[in-house]
């Protein structure tokens, strides 16, 4: 196939971006940065409430970090405040009782869905304390838009 | 009118009426999403609506009419009536059945579940039914298409696929290959559970399968809208293909790349682990390359046009190019629009990036520039070109179709921009309302969501415009006889044997490989694990 030089000159500046692209992406990844939220644990939706993992909702903190759990349900997160230390690794784990909902803080990475019969699970720090709105930013029914929560990041007390 | 265009006919009425259902319903979110209080604003009928304008325009428009344009290209590039008419005319009844239970059940409030209706959000059976009759519609097309090409090739053995034809047996290898994901989602999983007739369904399966048909299902709407800005812009524009060779890889490669990609849109989904997302994340970018391509080779094309008028100078040859004639326009326009689109694309694709952006107004204002323009615009261009074709009548209001591709540009920039802002600031796509009570952070989304309600505004006014070229022309356009449908020439003589990038089954083959090493050992380790179903949940 013959190709113009101009095309072949896009062609192969185009394939370098991509390889490029990719390179970031694998370098990410080695180093271990950069991670969705990929968490495989499953949990039987119908049992949340029993189950050991999340009967009891809330906030653990000890001298690494703190550890979330928290549940979605139509069209509430429980707990609905969640305050957990700056500048400190907070581990989240998540599930749904009823349908499939998202939980991003506003204004940070912190994002994943949370799908029922699976545990959703990330860790990120806090370098800012302040008030963070939670939102479910997955439909989930008709009070879609007024599910919400809020994060609470506190300097550590001395 | 031929009689063998009332085929082709059909499929495109039903897609401009389903267009023009959906793009009302539009205005009213747009509205609602900027707060503004209207006497029928409920979020009952905000979700309904959402639901209805998702359905009709990411389904119903688009496959109507690529069915329609495919049997367009078929008769016209090889020169025959298409083969098996009585299975395309079954194909377009099941379509248009399937189309009509699915309609009925979200306007009655039974389906009100989002064009992606993810369980255990459950819909009325009518729903899947009836989209299930779509895709079977869908198929009875892809196979006329395939057997018409076959009797074609027994006469003309050796000889290159006519270009045109070429991109449009792409889209449909890639359909049939990304409809086995949403026909075992539906008919093996939601059509038994939405009949009772098993309780449970697992949702990350679920959208594994969904996800697995929704990623193609773009390149399924880009492909043929490809077609249109290889094969026919630069005839209209007055000028030559610059590459034929290059135009034929690149839709080999999307019949390629097309469909091992779909964890890219389950980043954020637990239960699917890390290394399955980072392989579908390299193998998404791979697709960024045939675009590129398309990029410079339409954009060549256009210059040799603009210069083929007596364009000189560096940009002299663009002032050339006919800005009036709404084919062109539409897809220049399209074209622009479609770069910001991929831009946003790698974006998403970005693996850590993506936690950003996932599931926010970021994503609706990219798929606005994608589907909603790259595909959608370059599609009522066509319309523009091909109904008078096909009906023998002149296009009616011919002022209004000038200005539409214009207002659409304008409107798309006011509600993409201003979504993919807000997107980063947090706000999620898919509200009623952004107010979250009060709070400070989404007061600061209000100034952008009236930007984008403006855009709204200006998309519904150019939709209705076409809708009013089209219901003109269709109605009252003065008959004359109707002038042929025309192909670009190449620049260089075209190849006129076939090659190896005419071998169709081959390609299938190879995507069929890629496909399997994606998906097949991922999926096997889900379906061992233990998991818990979920019984169906109703909306409200």
């Amino acid at each position: 196939m013959s190709v113009p030089v101009y095309e072949r000159i896009w062609m192969r500046a185009s394939g370098i971006l991509i390889v490029a692209f990719i390179t970031t992406l694998a370098a990410g990844l080695a180093a271990g940065a950069l991670q969705p939220p990929s968490h495989v644990e499953t949990i039987d939706p119908a049992k949340v409430w029993t189950d050991p993992r999340f009967a009891q909702t809330g906030v653990t903190v000890d001298t690494h970090g703190a550890t979330v759990i928290a549940v979605g349900m139509m069209f509430a997160f429980v707990p609905g405040e969640i305050r957990v230390p700056a500048h400190k690794p907070v581990t989240f784990r998540l599930t749904s009782v009823d349908v499939t909902h998202g939980f991003e803080i506003v204004g940070t990475n912190g994002n994943t869905m949370v799908v029922p019969g699976y545990v959703s699970q990330f860790t990120t720090t806090f370098d800012r304390p302040g008030e963070y709105l939670i939102v479910c930013n997955e439909y989930c029914g008709l009070s879609h838009h007024l599910m919400s929560a809020k994060l609470i990041v506190e300097e550590a007390k001395p | 009118m031929n009689r063998g265009d009332r085929l082709p006919l059909a499929h495109l009425w039903v897609a401009i009426l389903a267009f023009g259902a959906a793009a009302g319903m539009a205005l009213m979110q747009a509205l609602s999403r900027a707060s503004l209080e209207l006497p029928w604003r409920s979020p009952k009928l905000y979700y309904l609506s959402v639901t209805a304008h998702g359905v009709l325009m990411a389904i119903v428009f688009t496959t109507f009419f690529i069915m329609g344009f495919g049997y367009v290209v078929a008769t016209r590039t090889m020169d025959r009536p298409v083969r098996g008419p009585r299975l395309a005319w079954a194909g377009f009844w099941l379509a248009l059945a399937g189309t009509l239970a699915a309609a009925a059940a979200i306007l009655t409030g039974r389906a009100t579940v989002l064009y992606t209706f993810y369980p255990p959000l459950m819909a009325h059976p009518a729903f899947y039914i009836g989209l299930a009759l779509l895709v079977v519609g869908s198929w009875c097309w892809g196979a006329v298409m395939v057997w018409s090409y076959v009797a074609w090739r027994r006469e003309h053995p050796g000889q290159a696929t006519p270009l045109a034809m070429h991109g449009m047996l792409a889209t449909v290898i890639v359909w049939f290959i990304a409809t086995i994901g949403v026909a075992a989602e539906v008919l093996v999983l939601l059509i038994p559970w939405s009949l009772g007739l098993v309780r449970t369904v697992d949702p990350v399966l679920a959208r594994t399968l969904f996800w697995y048909f929704g990623h193609p299902l773009v390149y399924f709407w880009l492909l043929p809208a490809y077609v249109v800005w290889y094969t026919v812009l630069p005839k209209v524009a007055g000028g030559k293909l610059f590459s034929d060779p290059l135009a034929r890889l690149v839709f080999v490669l999307f019949i390629v790349l097309s469909t091992p990609v779909g964890f890219h849109h389950q980043f954020m989904d637990p239960g699917v682990p890390a290394s399955w997302k980072a392989l579908h994340a390299f193998l998404t970018f791979g697709i960024l390359f045939p675009s590129f391509v398309t990029a410079f080779t339409v954009t060549a094309s256009l210059e040799v046009a603009g210069r083929m008028r007596g364009g000189t100078g560096l940009l002299g040859w663009l002032k050339k190019l006919p800005w009036g004639d709404p084919l062109f326009s539409s897809v220049a326009l399209a074209m622009i629009l479609f770069a910001g689109g991929g831009f946003g694309g790698a974006i998403n694709a970005s693996f850590g990036m993506n936690a950003v952006v996932h599931n926010t107004a970021w994503i609706q204002g990219h798929f606005h520039l994608t589907v909603g323009s790259a595909v959608a615009l370059t599609f009522m261009g066509t319309a523009y070109w091909l109904m008078p074709r096909l009906l023998g009548r002149e296009l009616e209001l011919g002022l209004l179709a000038k200005i539409q591709p214009y207002i659409w540009f304008v409107g798309m920039m006011c509600f993409s921009f201003s979504n993919h802002i807000t997107g980063l600031m947090g706000m999620p796509r898919r509200i009623y309302d952004p107010a979250y009570g009060g709070d400070a952070v989404a007061a600061g989304w209000r100034a952008l969501t009236a930007v984008s309600a403006v855009g709204g505004l200006l998309l519904f006014i150019s939709a209705a415009f076409f809708m009013m070229v089209m219901l003109g022309t269709g109605l009252a356009g003065k008959r004359k006889a109707a002038e042929p449908v025309e192909w670009a020439e190449p620049l260089h003589p075209a190849n006129p044997r076939a090659t190896l990038l005419d071998r169709y089954g081959l390609w299938a083959i190879v995507a069929v490989v890629l496909v399997v090493i994606a998906y097949a050992y991922p999926l096997w380790v889900h379906l061992r694990m233990e998991r818990f179903g979920s019984p169906g949940f109703s909306p409200f």
